[in-house]
């Protein structure tokens, strides 16, 4: 039996990618509601719910990013080349972006007193983060690369100009709010908090109305931008058509107030089909046209390499992780605040 | 300034910043391990606090490190992508396997943080240490092994500019790993025992809370008994490199130590200014016959000099200086820990301690310099190995970004550097200045010294 490289080196690096959207916007929309309830004078109803789930949780987030973007190089080496080389200047501002979030959420939770500006610092480059963030994705579509004799280039004013790539960068910001706004009605739900719960089930019933938008506007710009792929993307139809069945799920039960944890799980469902209809659509390229997992795969050692190693990973790695849930998710005191820590 | 200087600029100034923060990051966990053993054995309650004011200390340094790694992780793509694409088809298997260990340690270093007071027997908790210290050392051992691999590249076959047979782990334990994982991992551990050695002397020197000294003693006892440990492996380190240098990279010994004739008996150059047109060094320290001593145990071995490399596979000589101040300031956090044992067991005859004040001047000096130490040994290290990035097959100048921008990107970068040192220094100040350990320990562990009585112990945050 031989075992398809590309095809296991992409499934890995799509669940991983899709498991840092989630988590990454549960952690960058908790710091900006953070700041937006200083701003309003509700913050004693939620930042202590906000800060019990994010303490023990905030080094990890960092590492499914990580893991992503080492994981790529790795099996598809000439992503390094054709999005290092385009993404300079927009990666790098992720990279500061980002710095400052991880950076800045450690100093304010860990200083004598918390300051509004240091809130301020790291709630508003949360929303920015995967704004810039997708900018990789949206490269990915191709059309903004040109390659010349030197080398290649990046068409800098055909992406200021595209409505495709702005849609996703707002789908990307409302979707942070959406995501986590989700989770924090079900972990406020769960500290049985009822002022909390209250005040992020309205953040969420508010966000789902520009999520809807936007993904519209998402699947107008691919169709402009990239018909091939839209056309691909028809043929699963039924991923989306499951998406907006699963967002519809989430919507009524957090509207009834019945069953958050049911909630959120449909929200990550709708996330998860979206996110693998657009992956499989994409495929084979990883850029377009330049990048096809078939012929840009590493060689047959390290991939084999790679698969072994990841193996094994994931079993040091779920227990952990389900350790960490158990203790600081689904302990029923913990989240209370009723443990001492 | 070319391309390739701006990418090397921007380069260095990132790894020098996130040497500091890796360093405490691989050093710490040893250190709360020790202590927090030691507090559960020996029922002592000062233990226990430190061991829980340094994790405290040490979750804001770990911020830095991650994004500081995050950083450097993206910046091999973006600064040196033709690297990459070459660096995937061969070193990608380590790199990989240093997200997990960061992510072991990751997840059971927030599980340690938050759960000081959840478990019945202490021992429970301290067994968290264990994976931390694994995961922290582990990510050290892969990352070294991936920049082993660019100083003396192995595990492929070289065919008409292809890499073909890549064997990954024959690319992973090329042939200076050993001896470079052994010397990092080892450093990094002394560093952190002596920059603690050093806040103890400080707090020593300048006390604020006349409570406290019996803690800051105790600590200095701890740390510079594994400050000594170490810094003798770091020795026989530095000694195992050297012989090391001399069989896979004798262009970067020769240009340490100023060695321009291939020769035996060669001398041990120390300090000194060379005059580069004329290979003149002056002011210099000359050790008669150590250099080929310190190559192969023997007089009669032949170093290679600089004149037998081609002109432009030499190093840049400058790092000679590199050299003589990390071996110095390695030497002197040995000497200074060697003297505070000798001042402890002869302090009946000599009526000198080992709290002296000015010994306590020389320990305070270790910390610093130990760093110091480390950065001048990486500086080494990675400019040895110019014009090169992966020695003999790919030059810097040619792995360098063809886009446009990278001067502006240097700029953002040293401004964001800047930004975060100054304000992961002025937590650090403020989290421990207003607060005396014996505070602490009252709140975390009550008036009797070891168990909580009020259930408020163990609050990590105010």
């Amino acid at each position: 039996m031989t075992l398809d490289y590309e095809i296991i080196g992409i499934t890995v690096l799509w669940s991983f990618l899709y498991l840092y959207v989630i988590i990454a916007s549960i952690d960058f929309g908790a710091g900006f509601f953070n700041f937006y309830s200083k701003l309003t004078g509700d913050d004693n109803i939620i930042s202590p719910i906000i800060s019990r789930y994010l303490n023990p949780v905030w080094e990890t987030t960092n590492v499914f990013f990580v893991f992503f973007f080492v994981g790529i190089v790795g099996f598809y080496p000439d992503t390094a080349y054709y999005l290092g080389t385009t993404l300079l200047l927009p990666g790098s501002i992720a990279l500061i972006l980002l710095s400052i979030r991880g950076a800045y959420y450690a100093f304010n939770s860990y200083n004598t007193e918390r300051k509004l500006t240091w809130d301020a610092l790291y709630g508003i480059t949360g929303l920015l983060i995967p704004a810039s963030l997708s900018i990789a994705l949206v490269i990915s579509e191709g059309g903004y690369i040109k390659e010349t004799a030197e080398g290649i280039d990046l068409m800098v004013d055909e992406l200021l100009f595209s409505t495709y790539g702005w849609s996703v960068v707002f789908l990307a910001i409302i979707s942070v709010l959406y995501i986590s706004s989700g989770f924090l009605t079900f972990y406020a739900a769960k500290a049985e908090d009822k002022k909390a719960t209250d005040l992020t089930r309205t953040w969420y019933l508010i966000w789902t109305l520009p999520t809807l938008v936007i993904t519209q506007f998402v699947f107008l710009g691919l169709r402009d931008h990239n018909p091939v792929h839209f056309e691909n993307a028809q043929n699963y139809w039924y991923l989306f058509g499951l998406s907006l069945l699963a967002m519809l799920i989430a919507v009524y039960l957090i509207y009834r107030r019945r069953n958050y944890g049911t909630a959120f799980v449909m929200i990550m469902l709708q996330y998860g089909f979206a996110f693998f209809g657009y992956g499989i659509s994409k495929l084979p390229y990883i850029v377009y046209p330049y990048i096809d997992i078939s012929t840009s795969i590493v060689n047959e050692n390290m991939a084999f390499a790679l698969t072994i190693v990841f193996a094994l990973g994931l079993l040091l790695l779920i227990p952990s992780i389900v350790l960490l849930a158990r203790l600081f998710l689904f302990d029923k005191d913990y989240v209370k605040g009723n443990k001492k820590y | 300034m070319d391309e390739a200087l701006i990418g090397r600029t921007l380069t260095g100034l990132t790894l020098s910043f996130h040497i500091i923060f890796a360093t405490i990051g691989v050093g710490v966990p040893i250190i709360f391990m020790v202590l927090e053993f030691l507090g559960i054995k020996k029922q002592d309650a000062h233990y226990l606090t430190m061991a829980r004011r340094i994790a405290k200390g040490y979750t804001v340094t770990v911020a830095v490190g991650v994004v500081t790694g995050t950083i450097i992780g993206l910046q091999l793509s973006l600064i040196w992508p033709d690297f990459m694409r070459l660096g995937g088809q061969i070193i990608a298997l380590p790199l990989f396997m240093e997200t997990f260990a960061f992510f072991f340690e990751a997840i059971f270093l927030g599980i340690y943080l938050y759960t000081w007071d959840r478990f019945k027997n202490q021992f429970n908790h301290w067994l968290l240490t264990i994976p931390i210290v694994i995961g922290s050392t582990l990510s050290a051992v892969f990352i070294t092994t991936v920049n082993s691999f660019m100083n003396t590249p192995a595990g492929f076959d070289f065919v008409d500019g292809e890499f073909l047979n890549i064997d990954p782990v024959a690319a992973m334990l090329n042939p200076s790993t050993w001896v470079r994982v052994f010397h990092v991992v080892v450093t990094a551990y002394m560093t952190i025992a002596f920059l603690m050695a050093t806040i103890s002397a400080v707090k020593l020197l300048r006390v604020k809370f006349v409570e406290d000294k019996e803690y800051h003693k105790k600590g200095l006892k701890v740390m510079m008994s594994i400050g000594v440990i170490t810094a003798l492996l770091t020795l026989l380190a530095g000694d195992f490199s050297a012989k090391f240098l001399h069989e896979e990279q004798p262009e970067k010994l020769a240009a340490f130590e100023w060695h321009f004739e291939t020769e035996d008996r060669a001398d041990l150059v120390l300090f000194g200014i060379l005059d580069e047109e004329t290979q003149e060094v002056k002011y210099e320290l000359r050790i008669p016959w150590v250099l080929s001593i310190l190559a192969g145990n023997s007089v009669d071995t032949e170093v290679t000099g600089l004149n037998d490399i081609p002109e432009d596979e030499r190093p840049p000589l400058i790092i000679h200086y590199f050299f003589d101040l990390m071996v110095f300031f390695g030497t002197y956090a040995l000497g200074v820990s060697i003297v505070y044992f000798l001042a402890k067991l002869t302090k009946k005859w000599t009526k000198i301690n080992e709290h002296h004040p000015i010994l306590l001047y020389l320990y305070a000096l270790t910390g610093p310099l130990s760093f110091l130490a480390i950065e001048a040994g990486w500086f080494l290290a990675e400019m040895g190995r110019q014009p090169w990035i992966v020695r003999g097959y790919m030059r810097v100048s040619d792995a360098v970004t063809q886009a446009d921008g990278l001067g502006i990107t240097l700029i953002l970068f040293a401004i964001l550097y800047a930004v975060l040192g100054v304000t992961c220094i002025y937590v650090l100040v403020k989290m421990f200045k207003d607060k005396s350990a014996e505070e602490e320990k009252i709140s975390w562990y009550g008036e009797s010294g070891i168990k909580a009585e009020d259930g408020s112990g163990g609050r990590l945050l105010p």
